[in-house]
C-alpha cells in the first residue's frame, strides 16, 4: 500500500513503542495485537530500526497482512491488519 | 487400485501425525554462561519468541544461576564450600560481569548506562517481562547441589522449576529451535 493511502487510514489501534528497543516493540505489538479483532488494523509507531525488519517478518509468520511503513521525523509508523 | 491409493494415503497421513506431534512451536535453550551480556542475550531472544506465540523453556545451569539469585535472600544450613561458593559468586543479576571489557567493574557500568540510554531493557525487567509471557525457567538441580544455591535464595519468578537434564532433553526433543549460551 502506498504511503498517502497508508497516511489517510484510520487505525483501530496504535501501539506507541517509541523510547523502547529491540525486543521491546516486538512484545509490544504481540500484547497490542490481541485487543483488536480480526481484519482490523493496528499502527505501531517505534524509534528503532530493526523493527522495520522484524514486524514484517513477523506479521508474515503469524499470518497478519503488513501493509507499510510511513516515515516521520524521528519515528517509523507501520502498518498491518490482523488475520 | 483404489485400496492401493486409500493404504498410501492413510500411510502418509500417519507420517504427518507423527512430523505434527513431534516438534512444536517451542524454542528450549540452556542457559550457561554467568555473563551479563549472554544472559541479555539469553533473555531477549526467549521474550522474543513469545511474541511469536512460541513455548519458551529456559535451563539454567552452572553459572547462570547466579543471575536468578535474589540479593535480598539468603539460605540458611549451608557447609562452607558452600558458603564460600555463595560469597564468590554474584547474587543476583545486578552483579554479573560483562563477558569482555569488564575492566574491574567499570565496562559493565558503562555498558548499563549506553543500555539505558538506548531503551534497552535492563535485565530486571526483562526477567519480569519474561515471567507475564510465560517463559518457563528450570533450574538444573545438580548445579544447584554443587554451588549450594537453595531454591529459596532464588527470585520471584512465576514459572520455576528446579529439575535435572531430562527435562531438557524432553523439552528440546519437542521444540524446532534448541539453542545453547
Amino acid at each position: 500500500m502506498n504511503v498517502e493511502t497508508l497516511k489517510d487510514l484510520t487505525s483501530n489501534k496504535i501501539v506507541d513503542a517509541r523510547g523502547t528497543a529491540c525486543p521491546g516493540p516486538l512484545l509490544a505489538a504481540k500484547k497490542a495485537i490481541g485487543e483488536i479483532g480480526s481484519g482490523e488494523i493496528m499502527e505501531i509507531y517505534s524509534s528503532d530500526e530493526g523493527t522495520k525488519n522484524d514486524i514484517p517478518r513477523w506479521c508474515n509468520k503469524m499470518s497478519h497482512e503488513f501493509m507499510g511503513i510511513v516515515e516521520e521525523d524521528s519515528y517509523s509508523r507501520l502498518f498491518l491488519k490482523k488475520a | 487400485m483404489g485400496t492401493e491409493l486409500e493404504i498410501q494415503v492413510a500411510d502418509l497421513k500417519a507420517q504427518l501425525n507423527q512430523l505434527k506431534a513431534g516438534t512444536r512451536d517451542q524454542l528450549s535453550m540452556v542457559v550457561f554462561s554467568g555473563d551479563m551480556d549472554k544472559i541479555l542475550a539469553a533473555m531477549t531472544i526467549a521474550t522474543g519468541a513469545s511474541a511469536y506465540d512460541m513455548k519458551v523453556k529456559l535451563f539454567f545451569t552452572f553459572w547462570a544461576i547466579s543471575a536468578l539469585r535474589d540479593p535480598k535472600k539468603s539460605a540458611n544450613g549451608k557447609n562452607l564450600p558452600e558458603k564460600m561458593f555463595g560469597m564468590m559468586l554474584p547474587r543476583g543479576n545486578a552483579g554479573l560481569k560483562l563477558s569482555k571489557m569488564h575492566l574491574g567493574g567499570m565496562g559493565t557500568a558503562i555498558i548499563k548506562g549506553i543500555m539505558k540510554k538506548h531503551h534497552v531493557a535492563s535485565l530486571d525487567e526483562m526477567f519480569k517481562t519474561a515471567g507475564e509471557l510465560g517463559v518457563e525457567i528450570n533450574i538444573c538441580e545438580m548445579s544447584m547441589n554443587l554451588m549450594g544455591f537453595r531454591r529459596e535464595e532464588m527470585i520471584d519468578y512465576p514459572q520455576m522449576t528446579v529439575c535435572g537434564v531430562g527435562t531438557f532433553l524432553s523439552d528440546a526433543q519437542e521444540s524446532k529451535i534448541q539453542l545453547f549460551i
